[in-house]
Order: structure tokens, then C-alpha cells, then sequence
């Protein structure tokens, strides 16, 4: 489904803190617009996204409408092993998108 | 001499007709105030929360409420004993006042998120932080929005 850009640096010491950058294409539709029959465009949004990190959950974000389109989120992992960062996310039509990022962690 | 008067007026009155009717729409649009304290007392089942340690960074002044970027940070510590559990980002003015909600634990490393938020029109936003000890803790920041989301321009 969507295109999602994800932003993690390639490399981080251990216990560096690393910054996560996750932009996702997405109307993030509210419920409330109508098109141009007059007819209700019914609420779609992103309503989960998570990462996890070598399998363990970090991050989780619950959104409703009330996240601008194309939702950006930016949070923070704390660099422990290398391995790969997992996202995962559903919208309200049971869409699913998931991407996966690598970071090598050097000691 | 009656009859074209006849139809101007009905002109007058179909036209403050529609006056009203777009006034209605746009009230209705911009939402009143609503009070967000049985939804908080809903988010930590009637815990006490505390003010601070939580910070709002919101613009003073967002152009378009579309989307107008939102930083919130927990001044915490984020270690197995003592940690940021949840984030809740509330809004007094929009149809559904639950913008978000975050989860966190000890491997964030920060206690913090940005994201781009819809704003319903001028508003104070409100943050509810959970902690992993069962305190609750509130931050908020007030914004001025001068195009509103949730305005239709259709």
C-alpha cells in the first residue's frame, strides 16, 4: 500500500540514542469531507503504527483525524544491537503497510 | 409596475436566506469549546494529574490547521524503573478530542514525539503524559489557528 519514508541513520554506537523519522502516505480521511455528489466520504485513517526494534515493540502511535495527512511522526530508539527496525501500520479499511530499516550498531 | 418588485423581493429574501445558512454551516464548522475533563478522567480512570513535566511545543500562530507541527516531551527518565508509559494529545475544539495516542517504554531513550496535528480553530491543546509509577502529569500550549481544518471547502 503507501509509501512510507523512513529515516534512520545507517550506523550508531551502542546506547547512542537514535532519532526515527516515519512519513507515510495517507489522506488520513477525517469522515466529515463530502465529494463532489454530496455524498459522505466515509473516515479512513492510519489508526496504528509500530515499531519494533529486533522483534521488540518501542514505539506504538494510536491516531485518530486528528493527524494532518500523510502523518509524520518522529520518536526515539536507544541503539542496542545491530538488527533491523520493523514498522508496521493498519488503516481503518484494514489496509496494511509495513517497511523495514536496518541500523548496524558498532561498538 | 407590482411585478418586478414582487420578484426582487423574493430575490432579497432567497439571498439572506442563504446568508444564514452559511453563517450556520461555518458555526457549526468552528466548534465551541468543549470541557475535555470527563475524557481525561476516562484516559487514567480518575487518577489525580499533576501540572508539568510535561512541554507543548506548538507554533503561537498556525496559518493553516491542516496540519501544524506539535513536539511533546516528558521531562522523565526512561529506565526500566521509572519511565514514560503513554502520551494522550487533546484538543478542545476538535469533533473527536482524542488526537492521538503514544506509547512508549524504556527503550525510547527520550520521552518524546513530533508529529503534524488538525487544529478545528483557536485552541489551547492539551497533554496528558502516563508514567510507568501510575502518576499522571499535564502540559498544555495555546495556539491560534486562522484557517481551520475540518472547514470543507467543497
Amino acid at each position: 500500500m503507501a509509501l512510507a519514508r523512513i529515516q534512520v541513520p545507517k550506523e550508531a554506537k551502542r546506547g547512542e540514542l537514535v532519532t526515527v523519522r516515519v512519513a507515510i502516505q495517507h489522506p488520513m480521511e477525517t469522515g466529515f469531507r463530502y465529494d463532489n455528489m454530496g455524498r459522505p466520504i466515509p473516515k479512513n485513517v492510519i489508526n496504528t503504527v509500530v515499531c519494533r526494534y529486533n522483534g521488540e515493540e518501542v514505539f506504538r502511535a494510536e491516531m485518530g483525524s486528528g493527524i494532518s495527512a500523510n502523518p509524520y511522526l518522529q520518536f526515539y530508539v536507544v541503539a542496542a544491537d545491530s538488527g533491523e527496525l520493523a514498522f508496521d501500520w493498519i488503516d481503518d479499511a484494514g489496509e496494511r503497510g509495513s517497511e523495514r530499516v536496518a541500523l548496524t550498531v558498532v561498538a | 409596475m407590482n411585478k418586478p418588485n414582487r420578484s426582487r423581493r423574493r430575490f432579497i429574501a432567497g439571498a439572506a436566506a442563504g446568508a444564514v445558512i452559511a453563517q450556520s454551516r461555518l458555526a457549526r464548522a468552528q466548534l465551541a469549546i468543549q470541557p475535555l475533563g470527563p475524557l481525561i478522567e476516562k484516559l487514567t480512570n480518575g487518577a489525580r494529574v499533576n501540572e508539568g513535566r510535561v512541554s507543548v511545543d506548538i507554533p503561537r500562530l498556525a496559518d493553516n490547521g491542516h496540519s501544524v507541527p506539535l513536539k511533546v516531551s516528558v521531562a522523565s527518565p526512561m529506565n526500566e524503573r521509572e519511565f514514560v508509559k503513554t502520551i494522550h494529545v487533546l484538543s478542545e475544539r476538535n469533533p473527536r478530542p482524542l488526537v492521538a495516542a503514544f506509547h512508549f517504554n524504556p527503550h525510547c531513550g527520550r520521552a518524546e514525539v513530533v508529529t503534524r496535528v488538525r487544529l478545528n480553530g483557536s485552541q489551547r491543546v492539551h497533554v496528558i503524559a502516563g508514567l510507568s509509577d501510575g502518576s499522571y502529569w499535564s502540559g498544555s500550549a495555546e495556539v491560534e489557528v486562522t484557517e481551520t481544518a475540518c472547514l470543507d471547502a467543497t
